[in-house]
């Protein structure tokens, strides 16, 4: 399956802490193909983020396999295959926002002309032009979490790994960000990873919804989303999204004890 | 606070302080005067006793008055070449607080980077580090000054190295957790470029240090100096605040004892100040959100 981004067999992680192993990830089977938004829901401690961070080469998978654009994640890593937004912005405070942006170009090598047009086509692609001379505290944080989108966006990774980005921001903020999340997605033709904890979020946003449950963290359910590609915020009225939440509300409860 | 509201505050300590000055002043003079009386038999009112304590040549403590007369003397009337000149004095230290203070910032910064990233320094420099400040500097300040002699330094340089034994601790200690600010989260931003070792240290360690490293340094220039001083005390030095301060207890000079302890007190603040300064420049050149603002 050459085709694939993301392939996944078997693959477990655990982490060794003095209370015994923890079963991050357990027997996790999964693929993720090109031009796919793929969500991964699940109470907190089921390994989403963990699979996240294993595809980022950020944490060791400790038994299975992993291939990320056919290689395995460290290869995939040295060849810059996916940018990654964090839960946090993690904007350095002492960059302005072009800076920012142009901080992985910097890194990377790339001349000053060619940061310069990228720097302005990522800001002009989240609608933060005009923002450049801006330090990160001058911006809400919805602003900041575009300008981190923006700097994952601009050296040419085909892989949008995203850590929960809009955990932090309240629902309107949130919402319109999907919305903007979706045309950009649309527009770049990016395969993406989306971590979060919300059902309409993941509903709304996915071609594929990947629910999770946690000790051992692993899948408990796969599902194809059948809405269509232009996603209007008024579909989550419809019945097919509700269909659809229900169905991964029921993956969630199975996988899961709310006794606990 | 602006400063409207910080005048009457500091006023009140200073004259709060200036009261009880004078009152000991009064209280640690008069005993010579009585007995001075009593050796010529002579009574001596109390209100003589008080204005008598005030101009005593060498008193036990000296007034507020006789010690600003003096520095005036020594710093504004002497020619600065004069050897009474404590600008003269003043500058032998300056010269050798602030070579110990810039060899000690760049030792303690190399100890620093040292310690963050390599493992075996990690373990082993610290404790060495921390004991090298449990020596009393008088004890080991004599010691410095006579083995580089045998090697032939002499002058400012072993001086230089007392202040710069203080200083360099304070800039280990604060540029350690310096470089170690970095969140996790910056610091897997940059793994996930596969920055080098170096990208990381001057894209995101280097800067995210500066808070730290400027209030290390106000530390280190104050104790800078206090080294230089020391530095000057037990080796006979002939020039330098420490060499006024032991002249003047060779020979009972209690003024010139109490300008010279001004003099350093003066030359403290000001080197801190000229630290915070640079400090809050740097701070702005790096976009720090002035104080006050809600974004």
């Amino acid at each position: 399956m050459s085709q694939d981004v993301v392939s996944a067999t078997g693959l477990s992680l655990t982490f060794q802490t003095d209370d015994g192993p923890v079963h991050a990830l357990s027997g996790v089977d999964l693929s993720v193909g090109k031009g796919e938004f793929v969500s991964f829901i699940g109470p907190s401690g089921c390994g989403k983020t963990t699979f996240l961070r294993v595809i980022a080469d950020l944490e060791k998978p400790t038994g299975g396999e992993i291939r990320v654009n056919g290689v395995d994640p460290e290869a995939a890593r040295k060849a810059r295959a996916y940018g990654y937004v964090f839960q946090a912005a993690s904007l350095y405070p002492w960059r302005t926002i072009e800076r920012n942006v142009g901080l992985p170009l910097e890194i990377m090598g790339y001349s000053a002309d060619e940061t310069r047009q990228r720097i302005d086509r990522t800001l002009e692609l989240v609608n933060l032009a005009g923002f450049e001379k801006k330090y990160p505290w001058q911006l809400s944080g919805g602003m900041q979490q575009r300008a981190s989108i923006a700097r994952a966006l601009a050296f040419d990774a085909d892989l949008l790994l995203m850590d929960e980005p809009f955990g932090a921001l309240d629902e309107i903020v949130r919402d319109h960000l999907n919305e903007q999340l979706l045309n950009l997605w649309d527009k770049t033709n990016k395969t993406i990873c989306f971590v979060t904890h919300s059902i309409p979020e993941a509903v709304y946003l996915s071609t594929k919804i990947v629910v999770m449950s946690p000790r051992p963290g692993r899948v408990t359910d796969v599902i194809e989303s059948s809405l269509p590609k232009q996603r209007p915020l008024e579909i989550r009225e419809s019945e097919e999204f509700l269909k659809i939440a229900h169905r991964v509300r029921e993956g969630l409860r199975a996988g899961h004890s709310y006794d606990e | 606070m602006n400063a409207r509201g910080k005048t009457i505050p500091v006023l009140t300590v200073i004259s709060a302080v200036v009261v009880i000055w004078y009152a000991c002043v009064v209280w640690m003079n008069a005993p010579f005067e009585y007995d001075k009386a009593e050796r010529a038999g002579t009574e001596i009112g109390f209100s003589q006793v008080v204005s008598n304590t005030m101009n005593q040549e060498r008193p036990v403590l000296p007034a507020a008055h006789q010690i600003a007369e003096e520095m005036y003397k020594t710093i504004v009337l002497k020619k600065i070449t004069s050897k009474r000149s404590l600008v003269y004095h003043g500058w032998i230290t300056l010269s050798a607080t602030l070579l110990g203070f810039a060899i000690g910032t760049v030792l303690g910064i190399l100890l620093a980077v040292g310690i963050v990233h390599n493992q075996a320094m990690d373990k082993s420099v610290m404790p060495w580090v921390i004991a090298s400040q449990t020596i009393p500097i008088l004890a080991i300040a004599p010691m410095i000054i006579v083995v580089l002699n045998a090697i032939g330094l002499s002058g400012l340089l072993p001086k230089a190295l007392i202040s710069t034994y203080l200083s360099f601790f304070p800039v280990v200690v604060g540029m350690v957790k310096g470089l170690r600010s970095p969140d996790r989260a910056q610091l897997d931003l940059m793994h996930t470029y596969s920055a080098s070792t170096a990208q990381t240290f001057w894209k995101l360690r280097w800067p995210s240090s500066m808070p730290y490293l400027f209030t290390s340094l106000k530390i280190a220039i104050a104790i800078s100096l206090v080294g230089a001083i020391v530095g000057e005390l037990p080796t006979g030095a002939v020039a330098g605040l420490g060499a006024r301060l032991l002249a003047g207890s060779y020979y009972g000079q209690t003024i010139q004892i109490w300008s010279a302890l001004f003099t350093a007190a003066i030359l403290a603040a000001v080197l801190v100040m000229i630290v915070g300064v640079a400090h809050s420049y740097v701070l702005r050149r790096m976009g720090q959100k002035p104080e006050g603002v809600v974004a």
